[in-house]
């Protein structure tokens, strides 16, 4: 069996029993990358050399006893809208197409310290805005199941990266479900923590009071070690909460004895694919059978969520990429008369269609007159999705339900039209608006052999609680990643 | 389509936003937010007379810090990027009329 | 003029606070580096970079909220008011519109027409913006961050005002209360007080306010009566020609002695305001506020009140005294030296508001050291010189903050008391002066004086005169 194969952390133990060394490993992924990258394209940024010399180090740390961590040596990848020192940050956006950080976002400043060796980093859909990654600055990302379907989005470069085994396990951001439509799409496993759980810092913000920072591998073990590795109380961060119970890999045991799992009849009405729901109730069955109790119950509010986060985010967006403006980093456009020319000439050039569709939006929604009927009107709604969650959790551990309607679209089908694509985000949105937690799961195939993930929900901090029903689920099949081929790129 | 954007709209929201559209850009910006102005609409559906907006999920509050300096000089790094720069400081086109 | 107006005015004054660091970043406030040595990537608004509040910057707006009596929202939230320009890194600024920290106050201001109360609107916390230079050279402007997130609170008055007068009287009320606060210099020249002027007119007796104009760019208490001064007439100008008065904001050219809207069809004045997602309330216990409130520094009126109780001092010398938190500050330190309280009252009172007023600087300017002013009160009372010397020692001190006692030392200065050189001297002067003794042996006392001046002028001022007077006598006796 190729490295390629393992999980993070059964490599991070091969490393540290001495049978590999990060080198070998980081040689074997960036050789990966070169054989399957032109037809995946999966990366903005491929950190060919650092990624090399970063690897030497971290083995060398690793011999000498200084770095024992599990993820140590492991080589991975970075979403392109987590700041890396040194290393270009595009957030797959023309605006920002030269933007070299001077510094490193808390996240991955924690996985450094894990011994991480950062192999490049990933596309996205712009700035985080789309779901199927195809609004990226730098091409399309294809799914490495199908190379005719979209990864999903925005972290779509992430999870096609761990499919192709073009990394080890990658980190994501999850807005409105950034992390958990790709994860389900490319048949990866990804965690959207508890907001405030991982520092925001050196996130390249859309909507910040929805932004989370997450995991993305190829199983439930993975995702909790990296989790653990990557949450922390981050002084930097004001909306970062100090939480004590970040040893999330200590719930990784097969037991659902016991444990209430809530199925929401409004996550299986109309418009969802008969296959996915097929394969999304099979979990709920194995789990029953291991014990769990399973009951349907009405969450309520589901549709509403949708409409409530486009004011919230779109309005947030307005503003946070408002910096980008020419003057201190990024494109300034080349002709202009004038200040006000400057800064409308370099934005309409660097942003796409999609980012600007929101940038508009939000400035509409804020704007004068407008404020109370839509933000505000937005913010009650989110209070009550909360106050449904809340109830629902009184009665349930775990909400367990799809992660998108369908498996994984045709390129070029979602950008059509907007307001489809937006729907298509109807599972995993309300989870950011109520601050929960979610992970979705691989759970089986469609009849086009594109993957179906399952969503697990939690109440807020109750990672533990899903990390549980994740694994224990996971023990009943094993990993399967695509046969990639390169015919794709030849046939092209 | 209940929601009618207006050209004064959109030009005005481009001002707000600093964004220039082409003629076929603005046509179809005035659908799109047309579009998805209606599809907001439907919160109106919702009762919240007896709800406050949440802005924040969790409530924490009193997040400080203290006042003690602790960055330097690091004028060459936050210039790195600079598009043009002179002297020390951002160059843009002149302000004052 | 058919018509009788009245102005009606409300100020914004914005007030850098005297914190270490900015409001947001660890980044230090100090004035004068090069540009954007004082910045990082939240201060210069990077992609990614997150603002974590300073808590004095809270203390401090409390604390002036107290000073004000104003009201305390104990649940305050900061908010995003949108709008591009380059002196604002992230094209938004960071203050509070919907709670902001405190409301509902007042001060009492004192004019010619008597005493009246200045309602406070409200006062909010904000940060500053970087600074804009002009480069003549290549047409373009420069932009600095040094100044980009220094901590501002903004008081915003209630239209109370109605002249000048009142205007300049409220602001000095409010420097004082805020300088004695220690929460900032209220240097109205560098920029850290700012008065943005919002003026109408409508005619007297009118319930209704008239349409008002906010006019920025004030730097000095001398400009903001011209700029009212000019915005009245422009206003009065436009209603008695039918015409309206448009609510914008205009620029005041202190040079020009005119103001200019500020219009620009590019500038929406639709500032978006929500609250920001990327920081969290602030929640102001009882027991908090209680603790600043303990902590708040004795402020003019009870300085006034102790100075009389605790030294004698007539009311209008402690009116003086505590005018200024500066002087004030000054004669605690040098009575704390020195003791005589009355005599370092006398210094400041006389000497140095003379010095200042000559040299047109404010009580804030004086920078010499209670040290020196103590040392030189000592000389003067141990007969090391006399008071004539005194006063030009203490030029000097005023001027470039001398040690008296080396100076003294220097310019040979000292008391002369040589009984031998006294009395030489006073024989060469009554030598030469024959008919002024015989005045005074004719009963004539004036004489007397002439003599003892004719001495100290040969002395050059240092002769001890007590002792001058005391061997003249002598000598004069002797003739007889």
């Amino acid at each position: 069996m190729s490295l390629l194969e393992l999980t993070a952390v059964e490599l991070g133990k091969k490393i540290k029993d001495g049978e590999t060394t990060a080198v070998e490993a980081a040689k074997e992924a960036l050789e990966q990358i070169k054989r399957y990258e032109d037809l995946i394209h999966a990366y903005v940024t491929v950190n060919q050399e650092g990624a090399l010399k970063q690897a030497q180090k971290v083995q060398k740390q690793i011999e000498d006893g200084t770095l024992t961590g599990p993820l140590a040596g492991v080589p991975m990848a970075v979403k392109d809208n987590l700041c890396t020192r040194d290393m270009l940050t595009t957030c797959s956006s023309r605006i920002l197409y030269n933007f070299v950080p001077t510094y490193t976002a808390e996240a991955v400043a924690n996985l450094e310290k894990a011994g991480a060796v950062i192999l490049g980093k990933t596309n996205m859909d712009e700035f985080a805005m789309g779901s199927t990654t195809e609004t990226s600055a730098f091409g399309v990302t294809r799914n490495p199941w199908n190379t005719d379907h979209v990864p999903g989005g925005s972290s779509g470069g992430s999870c096609a990266a761990v499919a192709a085994n073009e990394c080890f396990y990658a980190l994501g951001s999850d807005t409105g479900g950034s992390i958990r439509q790709p994860s389900s799409f490319c048949g990866v496993t990804g965690i959207k923590p508890t907001y405030g759980t991982v520092s925001r810092y050196g996130l390249i913000a859309y909507g910040s009071s929805l932004d989370q920072i997450g995991p993305i591998a190829k199983d439930v073990t993975d995702c909790a070690v990296i989790l653990e590795a990557i949450s922390s109380y981050d002084k930097k961060d004001s909306t970062s909460i100090p939480r004590k119970d970040c040893d999330f890999s200590s719930a990784l045991t097969d037991d659902v004895k016991g444990m209430r799992i809530g199925i929401p009849r409004d996550y299986f009405g109309e418009g969802l694919d008969g296959e996915v729901k097929e394969a999304v109730l099979q979990v709920a069955k194995v789990l029953e059978d291991k014990g769990a109790v399973v009951e349907e119950f009405d969450l309520s509010l589901v549709e509403y969520a949708i409409p409530a986060y486009y004011v919230i985010a779109s309005a947030e967006a307005s503003s946070n990429l408002s910096r980008f403006d020419g003057v201190k980093y990024g494109l300034r456009a080349k002709e202009y008369e004038g200040l006000h020319s400057m800064y409308k000439k370099s934005r309409s050039q660097g942003f796409g269609p999609e980012v600007k569709r929101r940038i508009m939006l939000g400035s509409f929604v804020l704007s004068s007159g407008y404020y109370d009927a839509y933000y505000l009107k937005a913010l009650r709604t989110k209070a009550l999705i909360k106050k449904a969650f809340d109830k629902a959790f009184e009665a349930y551990d775990v909400i367990l339900g799809p992660a998108a309607p369908s498996t994984a679209p045709k390129l070029g089908e979602s950008l059509k039209d907007p307001l489809k694509m937006y729907l298509g985000d109807i599972y995993t949105i309300s989870v950011n608006l109520a601050g929960l937690p979610g992970m979705t799961v691989p759970c089986g195939k469609d009849s086009q052999g594109l993957p179906v993930g399952v969503q697990m929900i939690g109440d807020c901090f109750q990672e533990k609680k899903i990390i549980r029903a994740g694994y224990a689920f996971e023990q009943s099949q094993s990993y399967e990643g695509p046969v990639l081929t390169k015919q794709g790129r030849e046939s092209r | 389509m209940a929601n009618i954007i207006s050209d004064e709209t959109i030009e005005y929201v481009g001002i707000l936003a600093k964004l220039e559209l082409s003629e076929e850009e603005k046509e179809a910006a005035k659908k799109d937010m047309g579009r998805m102005l209606d599809y907001i609409d439907m919160l109106n559906e919702l009762d919240t007379s007896q709800t406050e907006p949440m802005s924040h999920v969790f409530s924490i509050n009193n997040v400080f810090r203290d006042d003690v300096v602790s960055n330097g000089d690091d004028k060459e790094n936050m210039l790195k990027n600079a598009p043009e720069c002179k002297e020390g400081a951002y160059k843009v086109p002149r302000t004052v009329e | 003029m058919s018509r009788q107006y009245e102005t009606v005015i409300g100020l914004e004054v914005h007030v850098e606070l005297a914190t270490k660091t900015k409001i947001f970043c660890g980044c230090s406030t100090e004035f004068g580096g090069a540009p954007n040595t004082h910045t990082c990537p939240v201060c210069t608004g990077m992609p990614g970079a997150l603002p974590v509040l300073n808590k004095q910057v809270v203390e401090y707006a409390l604390a002036v909220g107290l000073a004000t009596n104003c009201r305390i929202n104990q649940y305050c939230k900061f908010d995003r008011k949108n709008y591009f320009y380059p002196d604002n890194p992230q094209n938004y600024q960071i203050s509070q519109l919907y709670l902001p920290v405190c409301h509902d106050g007042w001060v009492e201001i004192e004019t010619g027409t008597g005493r009246k109360k200045i309602g406070i609107h409200e006062i909010h916390m904000e940060e500053d913006a970087g600074k804009l230079i002009h480069d003549e050279w290549e047409d373009c402007t420069l932009v600095d961050y040094n100044r980009s997130g220094v901590p501002l609170i903004e008081i915003v008055s209630e239209p109370d005002m109605r002249n000048a007068d009142e205007v300049i009287a409220y602001l000095e009320k409010l420097r004082l209360i805020i300088q004695y606060l220690g929460a900032s210099d209220c240097k109205l020249q560098e920029g850290s007080m700012r008065a943005d002027v919002n003026l109408s007119v409508r005619e007297a007796g009118a319930k209704e306010f008239g349409t008002r104009t906010e006019m920025k760019n004030i730097n000095s208490f001398k400009a903001i009566a011209r700029a009212i001064e000019g915005e009245r007439k422009r206003q009065i100008e436009l209603l008695e020609e039918g015409k309206k008065v448009v609510q914008e904001t205009r620029r005041w050219d202190d040079n020009k002695e005119s103001s200019r809207a500020m219009r620009s069809k590019e500038d929406a004045q639709d500032y978006r305001y929500f609250p920001d997602p990327d920081l969290t309330p602030v929640v102001i216990s009882d027991s908090w506020l209680q603790e600043i409130r303990d902590r708040q520094p004795e402020l003019q009126t009870e300085k006034m009140a102790r100075y009389q109780e605790e030294f004698g001092l007539p009311q209008y010398d402690a009116g003086i005294l505590t005018d200024s938190k500066h002087m004030a500050d000054l004669f605690e330190a040098t009575v704390e030296l020195c003791g005589k309280p009355k005599e370092v009252s006398n210094w400041l009172m006389v000497e140095a508001m003379r010095l200042l007023k000559e040299h047109g600087q404010d009580p804030e300017d004086m920078t010499f050291s209670p040290e020196h002013l103590a040392k030189l009160i000592q000389m003067v009372d141990g007969g090391v010189i006399n008071r004539t010397v005194a006063k030009t020692v203490f030029e000097e001190i005023f001027a470039q903050d001398v040690d008296p006692d080396a100076y003294v030392e220097e310019k040979g200065l000292k008391v002369v008391n040589d009984e031998g050189t006294l009395r030489k001297t006073i024989q060469e002067i009554t030598a030469a002066n024959p008919q002024s003794v015989e005045d005074y042996h004719n009963g004539k006392e004036k004489a007397m004086g002439f003599l003892v001046g004719q001495t100290m002028r040969a002395m050059k001022g240092k002769a001890d005169p007590a002792m001058v007077n005391q061997i003249l006598k002598e000598l004069l006796t002797k003739k007889e």
